[in-house]
């Protein structure tokens, strides 16, 4: 029982990370239906940008909660900047262009960024300073949920919070949803459709900025090449809940973190990410548009 | 002259771009002798390259408006580019086939075999970028798992030859057939899926076939691959090293040529409008009465049949194969070949192969940087060329005048 509470647990924090990547692209399909492959990168620079950050402060001995908050603070302001910067400068100048020029851009910008770290910083894992401690009240359940589990299941679950209320209540809210309805009207009733547009590549941003801090304090260490495989996972979960949808895409990672977590607790740990796509296709075969995805119907 | 508003909008860009970059240029940490190196000649460079760069481009971006607007002026319509008034005249296009024809057989004798090596693996890709726009760019399926088919092919001559002692000529067509019939086994799930649905199950399909072929090691001996494949005979013949670069080289020209031939007969066939009108609209395509499961199965399985074949020179090319040849990037690379070329243009697949093969051999001098331009340069290309380098017009019917 205990293993299986264990494996539920590490599930629910995959699924956690996973959906903090996923509605980055979510947000961006839905409103400018592109899917962004530089996103995972946006996320390993967050990862990066932390680990910078992080130790330079301990290395001048600041205390541990500023390290944190800072590292945090930094990390997302950085990558919403450079998500932001790569909207404008390799996604704009497309806007109209035929629908699969996008896709390649973003592939090449995931190229370039994946170098660029390579050179700028290093090519070997480095080690992740610890953010968070063993807190003292967790000692009975250490064996089975560890600390930094916690952590991560509550602020991914503060930042979805924070993110509906923003969405549902708020006039930019309001903006962005009306703009992934229809671009053009939205235009029309006087959004500033360019804004949005940049708006949410810097949340989306932010939140994966987030998830790398959390996922590198949890692992421990970082390269330049994590980013790849969490953006095509977080990409399945985002496709696998319906991709456009945002509570779709918090649905698909859980499921998908647990489907992980069960899977290589239970069979074997050498398959994990076959099992992931397996699951992905077998879902997309009985709801061609995901777990909450709307089917088109077409008008003819 | 240079207006100051811009020189100052510059200026900003300069000073984006350095704060920008600060955390990960300009502080480099060390977590184990716990020191900080500061590299502030980073954030100069930065600011410079990135100043220059806007400055340049605001100027060039004027200059090309100037020039339109002079156009617009002087009345006549912006004009196709003489490459492409020569791509549309049949007797022009003839003679550049022939000539770089020509060119192509007399490569080997020019160049080194170093080089012909380098092109082999060119024309290599080029085949495949044909290949894949059967699927993309005609029948309008993206597909970013096509290397799965090309790592099907591979294995297929890796394992026969490796158990069986099969020779190459065996088993290029079992390899294709095999890639074949593999697409076939994608096409039946994902045909209800559209669009970017349909886009990441291929993906997970190709990262599935590439786990499994790493993982099952009785199968397919796992990451350390198969080594010792032949290479492919001529008629018995012991060729050396050099000769059997020759031998592949000349091969992939006659493989190339075949398919050209194919592409271009089956863009006109029956099928091949109805993969045109299946990707334009599916529903009016259904009501003329297009099979569309048909019609889409076909194109995975001729498009994957390619791959296969590749995927049987490539393994007898570098007599080794391992899965860490067949990854993501792979697929995108073959991708951008057919989205750079121009969906469904024959002859700008071929250049962008061309140039997206070559360019990072030839990009060598940069050593380290070369990824990080050409991450750039498929960007840049995206942005100055979003149509692709040949964009692909419709056929029309050119009434003659009575006289």
């Amino acid at each position: 029982m205990d293993y299986f509470v264990e494996l539920l647990f590490s599930g629910l924090t995959r699924g956690a990370i996973y959906a903090l990547i996923a509605l980055g692209y979510t947000m961006v399909y839905g409103i400018i239906g592109l899917i962004n492959f530089a996103h995972g990168e946006i996320y390993m620079i967050g990862a990066f940008t932390s680990f910078v950050v992080a130790t330079v402060l301990s290395i001048y001995g600041f205390p541990l909660l500023a390290i944190v908050v800072l590292a945090g603070v930094c990390a997302a302001i950085w990558s919403s900047a450079y998500g932001y910067t790569i909207e404008k400068l390799a996604y704009k100048p497309l806007r109209h262009a035929p629908r699969l020029s996008p896709l390649i851009s973003a592939i090449g910008m995931s190229i370039f960024l994946q170098n660029y770290v390579l050179l700028a910083q290093t090519s070997d894992f480095l080690p992740f300073p610890e953010l968070i401690p063993d807190f003292a009240f967790m000692e009975p359940y250490a064996h089975i949920v560890g600390s930094s589990d916690l952590v991560i299941l509550v602020t991914t679950a503060v930042l979805m919070v924070a993110l509906t209320i923003l969405i549902k209540f708020t006039r930019i809210g309001k903006a962005m949803r009306a703009t992934a309805q229809d671009r053009t009207m939205a235009m029309l009733v006087g959004i500033n459709v360019d804004r949005i547009i940049s708006v949410t590549f810097i949340i989306g941003s932010g939140l994966a900025a987030v998830g790398g801090l959390l996922v590198a304090s949890h692992i421990g260490q970082i390269n330049f090449y994590i980013g790849f495989l969490a953006g095509i996972k977080a990409f399945t979960a985002a496709v696998l809940g319906g991709i456009g949808s945002i509570p779709g895409a918090v649905i698909g990672s859980l499921i998908l973190g647990l489907t992980e977590s069960f899977a290589t607790g239970y069979i074997s740990s050498d398959y994990e990410d076959v099992f992931a796509f397996s699951l992905l296709v077998l879902i997309l075969i009985f709801k061609p548009s995901g777990i909450l995805g709307k089917a088109e119907t077409k008008k003819v | 002259m240079f207006p100051l508003k811009d020189l100052k909008r510059s200026l900003l860009v300069s000073l984006w771009f350095a704060l920008l970059t600060f955390p990960l240029m300009v502080i480099q940490v060390d977590p184990i002798e716990r020191v900080v190196n500061w590299r502030w000649h980073n954030m100069f460079f930065v600011a410079m390259g990135s100043f220059v760069i806007s400055v340049v481009s605001k100027v060039f971006f004027a200059q090309k408006e100037q020039q339109l607007a002079r156009k617009r002026d002087a009345g006549d319509e912006v004009s196709e580019t003489l490459f492409q008034r020569v791509l549309h005249e049949p007797r022009a296009l003839f003679l550049l086939s022939m000539a770089s024809l020509v060119f192509a057989l007399a490569f080997p004798f020019l160049f080194s075999t170093y080089q012909t090596n380098v092109m082999t693996t060119a024309l290599m890709y080029v085949v495949l970028g044909l290949g894949l726009n059967i699927v993309v760019g005609l029948a309008g399926l993206l597909d970013l798992g096509y290397v799965a088919f090309y790592a099907v092919g591979a294995y297929s001559y890796a394992l026969l030859n490796h158990h069986f002692g099969l020779g190459f000529w065996t088993v290029l067509p079992v390899g294709g057939l095999m890639a074949a019939f593999f697409g076939i086994l994608l096409g039946f799930p994902v045909l209800r899926l559209r669009g970017d649905y349909l886009a990441i199950v291929t993906l997970g399909f190709g990262e599935i076939i590439r786990l499994i072929l790493e993982n099952w090691n009785d199968f397919s001996m796992g990451p350390s691959g198969i080594a010792n494949i032949a290479r492919p005979g001529l008629f018995g013949l012991d060729l050396n090293l050099n000769m059997a670069i020759l031998y592949l080289y000349y091969l992939m020209i006659a493989l190339l040529m075949i398919t050209v031939f194919v592409v271009n007969r089956l863009q006109d066939s029956r099928l091949g409008r109805a993969w045109v009108a299946l990707r334009e609209d599916e529903i009016a395509c259904q009501a003329m009465g297009i099979d569309k499961t048909r019609t889409k199965l076909v194109a995975f399985a001729l498009g994957a049949f390619w791959a296969g074949i590749i995927g049987v020179v490539f393994a007898a090319k570098t007599t080794f194969v391992n899965p860490a040849s067949f990854t993501f990037l792979e697929s995108a690379i073959i991708l951008s070949i057919v989205v750079l070329g121009g969906m469904g243009s024959i002859v700008g697949v071929i250049f962008a192969a061309l140039i997206l093969i070559l360019l990072p051999e030839y990009l060598r001098f940069l050593s380290e940087y070369r990824m990080l331009v050409f991450g750039a340069i498929l960007v840049l290309m995206m942005v100055f060329r979003p149509e692709g380098l040949i964009s692909n017009r419709r056929r029309i019917y050119q009434f003659k005048k009575k006289g």
